[in-house]
């Protein structure tokens, strides 16, 4: 690790020339949009507005343009994803598949597994979820005890995977499942493709505090997987999961979470806010563009094909403190206490991302994780 | 070039900056001999076109050299010179041998081409011959003054012993006078005051960082280094954190920055500092324990620095409100717009 990897990265101009277009694009297709809604962030799930992005050539737009991408820079990808973050448009069916499960099978995939999922992703058509968390494997989770025995040569999984987001509205889960007994632990772990429509899969919905229904608990018995369900190496699960990571924490989706109550804030406040009002919004406005600085500059180490993990968990981390510091803040610049039902839109987006912050320094890898990491990446053991 | 001048600048400081300099300067004051090696490096007049006798540089390219200056805890002008020099530069006027500084504080006036009024918290005045201010009213002026015209003086010097000290001026005349080009905003020496700091807290950062990650792999407790203990290896996680935002607040900063400042990115930079500042000092003197308290541990004569650093040019408050009312002022749908711009208009009133 090095600070000095924190250079200032400019998004090029062919990138940022997408950003009118995106914003116009939304402007129509948001018009009526709940501002409530909005607040969903890319927890916000509509097929036919995935599609619709798709169709614009919007969802895996890094992705070749013979698997259905575009091959867009990692800037132009990022423009795109930032306005719709921003905007509060609804992301979520293929927030994953695009951010993660897309380049992971461009990566490790073999062709066939490219030409099955990667045209459908990038139509806006095929969704993915992340199985990684297990009822007794949460931080720790090189300890997980789903399995996967070879029979012939097919792959019969048994285990169970929860807090699984969107399983139950999913086309793919990619899960890591141990295919080895070793000593060392994450050793024998393997990532497989696993349809959820196959046989011997349950998956119930596990209502959060908020009572909305994101995640799952994913019951896998005697799943019988094809060969080609392997995605990657057998028994690199775990340096394939690692280097996901980079991707899956510094993304504008780590301080985006509450803009939506930002906005309302701002239009409480009103045009002439009083001191504390302005000093505390120009605050927030301040890290805000420090920390889009910071993942704009991981995104160009990615771009540039280096492992910026260390970087990416400063970002997670910072990002997670500030988003769950606006709804503190929220709730004490404006006497306008927050409503689960009825009230004016800031009451009820302040009551939901209230409720929400708490998960925004867990999902992801915990606080007390990634400052675990970042510390070793500077050398303390 | 940016690689260059880093490099350049570190190997000089390296080999004349030593803790022990910077410690001397404190109690003996201006360092002539290491002013005078500074000035043959160049640097205070690399930001300075090259029709006008300096080196062309960019703030893109320079934004280390002042990062370095922070780290070094260089007891001298020389972020001051290189910025009264560069706005000379965008005046049209000629340049300055020798330091310079300024004053973004107090109140200065011009009357039938004479100067009155307050220049306050100038760094290291004492210390330069000439002094730059802007004076106040609808047509603000480049002024320069000689500091032995001051009709008085109060010194002061900040929480590391740096000099900030006030003058007061009786219709003085000036040694030169400009006006203040268009798209040069009266509070140009706040603006660019605040950005020098920015970086220099973000160097004096790395400099604690990079002691405290040392200290806490060496000094043993329990039989074994403090630096294992989670408790530990959590706050120097934050102390990087906060480096690294206020190193990318302060590179961000410098890098939009060319004739005009961006009035965005170094407000911006400057709260993300002063909040670093304070956090990443606090948490290095807990890792270091009572050592790090004492006079002849080095840790001081960084932290020292930070806790006056975030105050100049400018509060975490100050800049801060002046973003927040600049946002509500364009209300709730501009505020993302605004901010990806990199925009921000200049408020009425800006004044020194
Ligand atoms: C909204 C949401 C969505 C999620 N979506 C997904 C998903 O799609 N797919 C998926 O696989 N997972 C998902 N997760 C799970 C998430 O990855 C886990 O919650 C996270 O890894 C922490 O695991 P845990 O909840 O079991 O907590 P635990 O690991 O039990 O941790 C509890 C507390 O102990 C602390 N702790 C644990 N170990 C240590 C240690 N070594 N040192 C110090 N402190 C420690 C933690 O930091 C935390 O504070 C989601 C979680 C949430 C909240």
């Amino acid at each position: 690790m090095s600070i000095d990897q924190f250079k200032y990265s400019r998004i090029p101009p062919e990138a940022e020339a997408l950003r009118g277009e995106v914003r116009q694009f939304l402007a129509d297709a948001l018009k009526d949009y709940p501002v409530i809604r909005r607040a969903d962030s890319w927890m916000g799930f509509d097929e036919e507005f995935s599609r619709r992005l798709g169709a614009r050539g919007w969802v895996g737009m890094a992705l070749p343009k013979r698997y259905g991408g575009s091959d867009a820079s990692p800037f132009a990808r990022y423009v795109v994803i930032e306005e719709l973050l921003a905007a509060g448009a609804p992301v979520s069916a293929h927030w994953f598949a695009d951010r993660q499960s897309g380049p992971q099978i461009l990566h490790f995939g073999t062709d066939a597994q490219r030409d099955r999922h990667l045209p459908a992703i990038c139509r806006g058509e095929q969704y993915f979820c992340i199985g990684m968390s297990e009822p007794n494997s949460g931080s720790d989770l090189a300890s997980i005890k789903t399995r996967a025995r070879r029979e012939g040569d097919k792959w019969v999984v048994n285990g169970q995977k929860v807090w699984t987001t969107n399983a139950h509205r999913s086309h793919y889960m990619i899960a890591l499942v141990r295919t080895a007994e070793n000593s060392k632990r994450q050793e024998g772990l393997s990532q497989f493709i696993i349809d959820l429509s196959l046989p011997g899969i349950t998956i119930r919905p596990i209502k959060d505090l908020t009572g909305s229904e994101h995640f799952n608990e994913v019951f896998l018995d005697e799943v019988v997987l094809g060969a080609d369900a392997l995605i990657g190496t057998e028994g690199e699960g775990w340096s394939q999961v690692t280097a996901e990571l980079a991707f899956e924490r510094s993304g504008p989706e780590r301080f985006l979470s509450s803009i939506a109550l930002i906005h309302t804030l701002i239009d409480a406040v009103g045009r002439s806010p009083d001191a504390l009002q302005a000093k505390e919004i120009g605050r927030l406005a301040a890290r805000l563009v420090t920390l889009r600085n910071m993942s704009l500059s991981v995104t160009s180490q990615l771009a540039a094909g280096e492992n910026p993990a260390w970087a990416a968990s400063c970002v997670k981390d910072l990002g997670a403190v500030f988003e769950q510091e606006i709804p503190e803040l929220a709730q004490l610049l404006v006497e306008i206490p927050p409503t689960a039902e009825g009230g004016r839109d800031h009451a009820r987006v302040l009551a939901y991302l209230t409720q929400m912050a708490p998960s925004f320094s867990l999902r992801g890898g915990t606080r007390e994780i990634l400052r675990g990491i970042i510390a070793r990446g500077l050398g303390l053991r | 070039m940016r690689e260059i001048f880093d490099s350049t600048v570190e190997r000089l400081f390296v080999d004349l900056v030593s803790t022990d300099k910077v410690l001397t300067a404190e109690t003996l004051g201006w360092n002539a001999e290491l002013w005078a090696a500074l000035e043959e490096s160049g640097f205070g007049l690399a930001a300075v076109p090259e029709e006008q006798g300096g080196a062309g540089a960019t703030w893109a390219e320079l934004g280390g050299v002042v990062r370095l200056c922070g780290r070094f805890g260089l007891p001298l002008p020389l972020p001051e010179t290189l910025l009264a020099n560069w706005l000379l530069g965008v005046c049209g006027q000629e340049i300055q041998a020798g330091p310079l500084s300024f004053a973004a504080g107090g109140q200065l006036t011009l009357a039938d081409g004479k100067v009155s009024g307050l220049a306050a918290d100038v760094p290291w005045g004492r210390d330069v011959p000439v002094l730059m201010g802007i004076t106040a009213g609808d047509a603000p002026t480049l002024v320069l003054l000689p500091v032995e015209a001051a009709a008085t003086r109060t010194l002061c010097s900040n929480t590391a012993a740096e000099p900030r000290d006030t003058f007061c001026f009786e219709a003085v005349q000036p040694l030169l006078s400009a006006p203040l080009p268009t798209g040069i905003p009266a509070d140009v020496l706040l603006l660019g005051g605040a950005m020098l700091r920015s970086a220099q807290i973000a160097g004096a950062l790395q400099r604690i960082l990079e002691m405290t990650i040392t200290y806490a792999n060496e000094r043993v407790q329990f039989g074994k280094p403090i630096g294992s203990f989670q408790a530990i290896q959590h706050q120097i996680a934050v102390l990087s954190e906060h480096t690294a935002a206020s190193v990318m607040g302060a590179e961000a900063a410098f890098a939009q920055s060319a004739v005009s400042l961006s009035r965005l990115a170094v407000a911006s930079a400057k709260v993300c500092a002063s909040e670093a500042a304070g956090i990443g000092a606090s948490a290095a003197h807990a890792v270091h324990g009572a050592i790090g308290f004492t006079h002849e541990h080095a840790l001081h004569l960084t932290t020292r620095r930070l806790w006056s650093w975030r105050s100049e040019f400018g509060t975490l408050t100050h800049w801060s409100s002046e973003l927040g009312r600049a946002l509500c002022q364009g209300g709730a749908a501009l505020f993302w717009p605004t901010l990806v711009a990199g925009h921000l208009e200049t408020p009425a009133g800006a004044s020194v």
